[in-house]
């Protein structure tokens, strides 16, 4: 009987939140057009591994290695390599931005090669944007010395540098391409997640505040965990409902493969969704009105996008950086959903990115009862 | 204390403070079951602080009670399973329907019959055609009879009102208070807070209280009674000019306008009469004693209260 009435009580409230959802038309929208604006944005928009990047060839030595150089870069894809420069135009071109690199097989190179001396192969980038270029140049030596040992196979292969294949490869594990919407969609998911989930909730007591029905709530027979439980599990659904949009519109627009088990990636969202919950519904304790409650979010959204790994690479930040990261369930939650849908990693090798998040779920939920007023005091 | 003549509400040394206000200082009260009681006093004088206390809404700092033979302190939870609470402002949500309102708290309450509660109260309030409408979109007026039906569909033993008609217009309130008396004879308590005098008077006991403390308590009658106030009542021409004559004089208290008449108030029998008479000599004005009111009485306390606050 008990019971019952508890589960009376929570259905109450939680019925009552869906149906503020679903009246709340713009929220609503918000909620399911962020992710696929922030997915086409990340996915087609942003790219951190441009390609096709303008390249002038400066050819004082046409010889055959230094042709095949010239190919290998155009059918790495980094390079659009255009011919016929003079080195004033190539210089020029550089400088005004229409090329991004300048190549120069300088005269003597293949005699170089063939006597056995260190060749030289000049490249001078556009570096004004580091990141644009860096992939590229970091391409480089191994298409020259791919296509150096292609040409040196056979009857000059006594200067060749060994036995290589001759086809050029850009080796990278996990995204062999190197396509941005690979890295960007699990990060996107949990950023997704950080933002809407942890600030729906965090609004969800302040507007009671500041509507004037917490008096009519705390009046009624509810206890602080009826409460809790009714307010979180609706945004729970919402987030998932998030993460299924932003599945599937991966899926179709970008192809982003799913190496794992769809059935760990949803638990493991689950347990994300429902940290990111609790701690709104925590912030919704502490805050006195909506804006404080806004507040509070955005001051836990900065850290975790800048420290979590999705931004920057986790291993460069220093300790200090590191420290605070681990603190963030989005750091663990990256690790895990990259683990499951591009590695296709297993319960065992997830599991270690899965008990930081539990026990932050655990310690802010206790906090949130803990802080949880049932007086108007 | 299970026998009729059951104590409901027994509160003694109440006190709350916020900061450095004391908000309500020291309150006894004993409501019976199936009383009325009027609860009256300026604004700001602790009306709501303490039936938020009775209710387990706010934590009191002093003094002890029970409500419905539960403590006021470690017992809320019970006390809010029995009690209908309705807040002074509006507290239900404005952007669920009538009906979804009534559904969230009929599952509050865990009530059995959930459809058929909310089926009842939603045709005893002569809104089924309306049932789907925001509660927003309502008037004052239903706002008020929807928050009313709302607190009684649990079927509560002690019903706390808080400035109920507010802004409610004369006929809504009429039937509002009549449902209240209909309820009163099913045995349901009711406290209710109030600044109208008519509403004072349809109560079976009033208590005033102002600066967190009670000044008065009793009937109608034993509280104009026992003031001890005599009132004239001036009328004619000169009435207005008469008024501001009067206003200081000896034994005067106050001077108020009804229409065209002026109701002179003192406590002091032989020189108010003094007082109105030389006025009557002076101005074309007829003299009559009348009937103190129960608002004559309460602005007394009033600026009693405020005397003793500013005093302290």
């Amino acid at each position: 009987m008990k019971a019952h009435s508890a589960a009376s009580r929570i259905r109450a409230v939680l019925l009552k939140e869906v149906i503020q959802m679903r009246r709340d038309r713009l929220t609503f929208a918000m909620i399911i057009g962020i992710p696929i604006l922030q997915l086409v944005l990340f996915g087609y928009a942003i790219n951190t591994d441009p390609k096709n990047l303008p390249t002038g060839v400066v050819m004082a030595d046409p010889g055959p290695v230094a042709r095949s150089i010239v190919a290998g870069m155009q059918t790495s894809g980094y390079f659009l390599i255009e011919r016929g420069h003079s080195e004033a135009e190539a210089r020029a071109g550089l400088t005004a931005g229409t090329l991004a690199f300048v190549v120069t097989v300088p005269a003597g190179f293949h005699s170089d090669l063939v006597r056995g001396q260190n060749p030289e192969i000049i490249v001078e980038a556009d570096a004004s944007d580091p990141t644009a270029s860096a992939n590229a140049i970091a391409a480089l030596p191994e298409i020259v010395n791919r296509a150096i040992a292609a040409s040196t196979q056979g009857p000059m292969s006594a200067a060749g540098a060994g036995a290589v294949r001759p086809e050029i490869i850009v080796h990278r594990h996990y995204n062999p391409e190197r396509i941005t919407a690979y890295n960007i969609v699990p990060g996107l998911i949990g950023t997704i997640l950080t933002m809407t989930a942890t600030l729906m909730t965090a609004l969800a007591l302040t507007r009671e505040i500041e509507r004037g029905t917490m008096e009519n709530l705390l009046a009624m027979p509810l206890r602080p965990i009826e409460i809790m439980v009714g307010k979180i599990v609706p945004y729970i659904g919402l987030g998932f409902l998030q993460v299924g949009v932003i599945l599937i519109a991966a899926y179709l627009l970008f192809q982003v493969p799913m190496e794992g088990s769809l059935t760990l990636l949803l638990s493991a969202v689950l347990l994300f969704i429902a940290a990111n919950v609790t701690l709104g519904y925590t912030f919704s304790t502490l805050a006195r009105s909506q804006l404080q409650a806004m507040q509070m979010t955005f001051f836990f959204f900065l850290p975790s996008i800048l420290l979590s790994g999705f931004m920057f690479p986790f291993r460069g930040m220093p300790v200090w950086a590191q420290a605070i990261g681990q603190v963030l369930p989005l750091t663990h939650f990256l690790r895990a959903v990259r683990g499951v849908m591009l590695k296709g990693n297993d319960v065992l090798q997830t599991l270690p990115h899965l008990w930081p998040v539990t026990l932050f779920l655990l310690v802010i939920g206790t906090i949130a009862l803990m802080r949880f007023r049932r007086t108007l005091d | 204390m299970n026998a009729n003549g059951e104590t409901v509400i027994d509160v003694r040394g109440l006190t709350k403070r916020f900061g450095d206000k004391v908000a309500v200082d020291d309150v006894d009260m004993t409501v019976a079951r199936g009383e009325i009681v009027g609860f009256l006093g300026p604004n700001g004088s602790g009306k709501t602080t303490t039936i938020r206390m009775i209710c387990g809404l706010l934590r009191p700092d002093g003094g002890e009670g029970t409500c419905l033979g539960h403590d006021i302190v470690r017992e809320a939870e019970a006390i809010k399973r029995q009690v209908g609470y309705m807040t002074q402002r509006f507290s239900l949500y404005e952007d669920l329907t009538i009906r979804e309102n009534l559904e969230f708290v009929a599952r509050l309450y865990a009530l059995s019959n959930l459809r058929q509660s909310v089926n009842e109260t939603v045709e005893g309030l002569g809104l089924k055609s309306r049932q789907h409408q925001l509660a927003g979109t309502l008037s004052g007026g239903w706002k008020q009879r929807l928050a009313l039906a709302a607190c009684i569909m649990h079927k509560p033993r002690l019903l706390l009102l808080d400035e109920p008609t507010a802004g409610v217009d004369p006929k809504a309130r009429r039937e509002f208070w009549d449902e209240i008396h209909h309820l009163a004879e099913d045995g349901l308590t009711v406290l209710v807070s109030t600044h109208y005098m008519d509403e004072a008077e349809r109560c079976h006991r009033v208590v005033y209280i102002a600066y967190g403390t009670i000044v008065a308590r009793g009937t109608a009658e034993e509280i104009i009674e026992s003031s001890g106030l005599g009132t004239f009542v001036v009328a004619g021409q000169g009435a207005a000019a008469a008024a501001r004559a009067l206003n200081g004089m000896p034994g005067v208290e106050q001077v108020a306008a009804f229409g065209q008449d002026i109701h002179v108030v003192g406590s002091h029998g032989p020189s108010l009469a003094e007082s109105v008479h030389e006025v009557a000599e002076r101005y074309p004005i007829h003299v009559a004693p009348g009937e103190t009111t129960l608002e004559d009485v309460f602005i007394r306390l009033m600026s009693d209260a405020q005397v003793n606050e500013n005093g302290r």
